[in-house]
Order: structure tokens, then sequence, then C-alpha cells
């Protein structure tokens, strides 16, 4: 490691003031008194207070994690075993076909499919609600899911899904004592970006969603467009806090993992 | 293996597995043609063959992993074709390993017991005994990246007679181990064979492994069986030159076969006597020959000797390998001819040094004529 120059200080400071900044601004703010968002009149935690009270936010929160957590796992179950079919069982007409049609919603203007989803929920009569977010967020973000899962399955070597085939698996065995245990980082990361994609969307979530249940980027949303007010900046803070929070334990958690395979092989040697 | 297992030269012995007029091809490459052999039970088998020429294909045939495209596969006297690979008896052990990274050694050998629904105190039992086979009871808890390529194969190698199949199937078992390592593997192989009844099927890169363990050698080219015999046989008896040439040493003369009896008859070189060779591989007289002949069977003298066959000519190299020294021969026709002699004293009795003019010779069954 060489010592930092002054290029890189500068580099590194620009960069980062570039990224935070702005969430910066939005943190302070949010611990301002004042209703005026741009006027700065002293240190309160008030509106965290309002924000608590508020029960559309907080439902809109709830419907949220809720979608977001039944739309990743069953994105994640169905994405995870289209890419196995395609990249596995790779021998089956039209395989070409399936490959390129299941990539196809990654560039799809969101506008498109979330108002094809629309038309076809019409179209069968489906109520719009929680049910019908958790779909469309299945649907868009299942090959997400599949892109993540098959990068890994065609770096697996498939002679140790033979092998376990040879030592008396049925495939279906072999699947899931061999392939997902191999596989399963990739598939909890196609499972942690289905969640975020979930978490993220608005576009498609306001074809979808109806009276009876808000996301709340839809909620932000279309508060933001009858003013910013302090109460966004305080749910914004919280939201920040969270991802930080989730972000430090993610890489303590993997860290912990790596000290303790290397106890591990330590354990191992004697 | 005593002397009197020959299955294969008894007209009702039972095949355990017959591979019939078998072909596979990928899109349009062949990789392997048209290819018919009769395993008996408790054969050592033995595939060798170049790198590609398909070995590790018809071990997946046999396994379940590639389908035929023309021809039949039996076990045990059932059809194979439509059998998934767990319905067969039969354990592979892969070129690669494919040991299970995320389970440890114990559990890799386990695998295959587990499926088998065998109790718990029974797996542990036949884990220790696999794990002390192999020599590698104290790694048990480790994971297979923790340990050497020597190490891995040998965990395979259990891993795959943990079962006990009627049919092992053996790809390259023990190419990543140092020679002593290996030896003693090849023995342990051939005990477990002994005391198991186990057949068994083994490619191998290297053919004094083939020899020692095999109680047949099949050799293959491009998809192709070219012969298969018991290791003697092939060693002096090889039915064409392209065996002859594979395994072990040997001295190639071109030239022209005159009679074929018995014996058979061979000129070549302007002003060379005739050389006699046992015929082989369906030589026919007065058509393109080849003569095979391996140095250790040349003598090599200063004067002229009795033997039918001798040939005269200026020892041009000399090489000394400890137990034996060869020397290369240049004839008069500009051919050279390799000899090997044993070095039976250890003083470096120098008979013959370079430029030195000398005769070589050997019996009249010593060589092989064979078709070009
Ligand atoms: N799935 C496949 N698709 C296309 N060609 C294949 C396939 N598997 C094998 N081949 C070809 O078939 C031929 C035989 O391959 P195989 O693996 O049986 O060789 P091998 O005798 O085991 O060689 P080695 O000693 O190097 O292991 C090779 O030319 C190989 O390229
Ligand atoms: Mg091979």
């Amino acid at each position: 490691m060489t010592r930092l120059t002054p290029f890189n200080i500068v580099s590194l400071t620009l960069g980062f003031a570039f990224l935070y900044i702005p969430m910066l601004v939005l943190v302070v703010y949010s611990f301002n008194s004042s209703k005026l968002v741009t006027v700065w009149a002293g240190f309160s935690t008030k509106w965290y207070g309002e924000l608590f009270r508020n029960e559309a936010f907080l439902e809109a929160a709830w419907v949220t994690v809720k979608v977001g957590f039944f739309s990743s796992t069953l994105a994640t179950i169905l994405g995870t075993m289209a890419a196995y079919t395609l990249v596995r069982r790779a021998r089956f007409p039209g395989r070409t076909l399936f490959s390129g049609m299941i990539y196809a919603p990654l560039v799809m203007p969101e506008v498109i499919t979330g108002l094809s989803l629309l038309l076809l929920f019409i179209a069968i009569g489906l109520d719009r609600g929680v049910l019908t977010i958790v779909l469309a967020h299945t649907t868009f973000s299942m090959c997400y899911v599949s892109v993540v899962v098959s990068s890994r399955l065609v770096t697996f070597n498939q002679s140790l899904e033979e092998a376990a085939l040879d030592l008396g698996c049925t495939p279906f065995e072999a699947f899931r004592a061999v392939t997902l245990p191999i596989i399963l980082p990739a598939v909890a990361a196609g499972w942690l970006l289905a969640f975020t994609l979930s978490l993220d969307d608005l576009v498609i979530a306001s074809f979808t969603a109806g009276p009876s249940a808000t996301t709340l980027p839809i909620k932000v949303f279309s508060s933001v467009r009858l003013g910013v007010s302090p109460e966004i900046n305080a749910l914004s803070t919280i939201i920040i806090g969270l991802v930080t929070i989730g972000v430090v334990t993610a890489s303590l958690v993997s860290k912990r993992a790596i000290s303790r395979r290397a106890a591990e092989e330590r354990a191992a040697e004697t | 293996m005593s002397a009197e297992f020959a299955p294969w030269d008894e007209p009702d012995a039972v095949p355990l597995i017959k591979v019939e007029n078998v072909t596979k091809r990928f899109g349009s490459f062949t990789a392997i043609d048209h290819i018919d052999i009769d395993i008996f039970p408790r054969e050592f088998f033995a595939l060798l063959g170049p790198s590609g020429c398909g070995k590790t294909t018809l071990m997946r045939m046999l396994a379940g992993f590639e389908t035929p495209s023309e021809g039949r596969i039996t076990i045990g006297g059932d059809d194979m074709a439509g059998v998934a690979p767990n319905k067969r008896p039969v354990n592979m052990m892969f070129q690669s390993y494919a040991l299970f990274p995320h389970l440890s050694l114990w559990d890799n050998i386990a695998f295959g017991l587990k499926r088998e629904g065998m109790e718990k105190d029974k797996i542990a039992a036949r884990v220790e005994e696999m794990l002390k086979l192999v020599q590698l009871g104290k790694f048990a808890k480790r994971k297979p990246h923790q340990i050497s390529g020597g190490q891995r194969q040998r965990v395979a190698l259990a891993r795959s007679l943990a079962k006990a199949p009627k049919l092992l199937l053996l790809d390259e078992p023990l190419g990543a181990l140092d020679k002593k390592l290996r030896q003693e593997t090849q023995f342990e192989l051939m005990d477990i064979q002994e005391r198991t009844g186990t057949t068994f099927v083994i490619v191998t890169h290297d053919q004094e492994e083939a020899m020692t363990v095999a109680s047949r050698v099949a050799v293959m080219d491009h998809g192709k069986l070219i012969q298969v015999d018991t290791p003697q046989k092939i060693y002096e008896e090889p039915n064409s030159v392209y065996v002859a040439d594979f395994i072990g040493d040997v001295n190639l003369v071109e030239g022209r076969a005159t009679a074929v009896g018995e014996a058979a008859e061979f000129v070549w070189g302007e002003g060379q006597p005739s050389l006699v060779g046992m015929p082989g591989g369906g030589v026919q007289a007065d058509r393109a020959a080849t003569f095979a002949i391996r140095p250790e069977k040349i003598a090599i003298s200063r004067d002229e000797p009795e033997a039918r066959n001798r040939v005269h000519g200026k020892i041009i190299d000399i090489g000394y390998l400890g137990n034996l020294s060869t020397y290369h021969v240049q004839l008069p026709t500009g051919a050279m001819l390799t000899c090997e002699v044993g070095n039976r004293s250890r003083v470096a009795r120098r008979d013959f040094t370079w430029e030195d003019e000398v005769w070589l010779s050997w019996t009249e069954t010593a060589g092989m004529v064979l078709p070009s």
C-alpha cells in the first residue's frame, strides 16, 4: 500500500461528498423544528413523533414489508427453479427461446410491465390489493433471481450432481442434498436483491396497488407532490438508519463466518 | 490373480457386463465406434488408450450418465436402456473426484450409505473402515478444500468403495498419487477385489499400472477397441503395430512378409538377411508388414552369433539406467535398433563402447510380424 497523495485525498473527498451530502442534508432537516423544510429553526424530534402517529404511513410501511417478503420468497423459488432448468436440463426444444424470454422483463420498461399486469388483473377480475402487488413484484424480480442463480450454476461442476445420483439419490434428492447447499449463497443474494427491488419499486406498484393497499414509495411520492413535509425527512432518516444497520450486520455476519471457517480449519488439523 | 481365472475362455461363463455394438456420437463426432466387450464377474478390467479416445465416455455409459446412440448395454443380464444412474448396481469414481465441497470427508464417504437407509452405527463403522483403508482417519472432519490433491483422490476412492457395489468404475483412480502410494493403493485395490469379489473397470494412462492390476486390458484408439486380452498377451502378442507401440518399448522395422505359416518370414532393406518371427494381426504373405521386437529380447555380442535372426551394426549411443543399459545400434540401412541388457554385476564392465561394431540377435519366436 502506498500513502495517500493529495490527489487521492481530493478525489476521495469529492466522491464521498457527491454520494452523501444530499442524504446528510435530509438527515439534518429531519431534526428541524420548523415546518418549513428549508429554514433551520432549531433542533427537535417532533416530526418523528408525528410520523409514528401517522396511521397511513405506518400502514403503508407494513404493506411494503409484507409485499417485499412474500414476493421475494416466491420470486426466489420460481427464479431458482427456472435457472436450474435452463442451465442444467439443457436439452429440450425451445430452450433458447425460453432463456431469452425469462430475461426479457429485465429490459422491458416498467411502465409496460405495470400496465400489462393491470390489464391482466382487471381481465380476470382480481381486486387490486396486497395480493396483486405481490404477484406483480414476483413477476419482475423473478428474472433477477434467475440471473444471479444461473451465473452461479454455470460455474458449478455438474459431476457433483452426477456423483450424488451415482450414490443413490433421485434427481430431486441430489438437488436438495448437493446443489442447493452449494448454491445457497447465490439464492440468498437473489432473495435480498428481489426484496430490495420490491421495497424500491414505485412504478409497477402504482399500477397494481388498489385503494385497500398502498406501499410506502407510493405514499411518499404522493405526499411529496403536495409539498415536502419534515415528516418525510424523518421517515427517510429512519430508512437510511435501517439500511445502514442492515449493511453493517451483513458485513459483520460474513466476517464472523470467515473467522469461524478459519477456526474450523484449525480444529480439523489437530 | 490365480492362474486359472480366465472366464473369457470358458464358453458357458456369463458376463456381468455385455456391451453390444455400442456407438456414441456427440453431434457429428463419434466418440465410441461400434464397441463389443464382455466383462466377467470378479474381473479387473483395464481400459487403456491415449487422451480423448473415449475411455471416460464408455464409463459414463456404463454408469448411466450418457445413453448409447446405438447398441445395447446389459449389466447382470438386465438391459440398462432407460435405467437411471441411481437405479444401477454401479458406483463410479470420477476423474475429477466430484467430492461434495460443503461436506466433511466423513460425510462425503457416508453420503451413499445414508441414501441406502443404513443404520447409524453401521454407517459409522463402515466410514471408519474406509477412512482407515485410505489412511485418512485423522482428517475425517476436514472439508475437501483443506486436503491435498492426492488425499482428495483417496477420499473419492473411499466414497465409491463404501457401498460395496457389484461393479465399480474407476476413472484414473491413482493418477495424482506418488509412485509409492500408487503401488500401495494398487495392491489395496487388488486385495479389496479379492476379498469382496467386486468387478472393477479401471481407466488408466499408466500401462504399467494396467499390467500390474488387470485381469484383462482393452487398448482403445479413436473410439475403437483395438485389442482386448490378458496383460501378458497384449505385451507378447500384440495384434497390431499400434498396440505393440502403445504398450512398452518396441523396435519397429518396415518391410514385407514373404511366407506366413507357423512362423512368418520377413524381408527388408537391401542386402539384409531375412528375419523370422511369429505372425500376428492376420498378416498376409506378399504384403507390407512391420517387424516388432522388444529391446529386452535382443542379445548383443561382438562375434557373429548362431541365431536365426541376426543383424550387424554400430553402437551410436549408450544409456545407463541403473538396473539396465540400453544400446542404440545403427544398421547399414540407417535403421536404428535399441537393445536392453540387464546390469547384473555392480562393477561397470564396459564390454561395448561407442562406435563399436556389434551383432544383434534374437530367437525365432521373440519378434512379431504384423500388418503395416
Ligand atoms: N459431452 C460431450 N460433447 C461433445 N464431445 C464430447 C463430450 N464428451 C466427450 N466428448 C469427446 O469425446 C471424446 C472422448 O472423450 P473422453 O472423455 O471419453 O476421453 P478419454 O479417453 O476419457 O480421455 P482422457 O484420457 O483425456 O480422460 C473426446 O474427443 C471428447 O472431446
Ligand atoms: Mg477421461
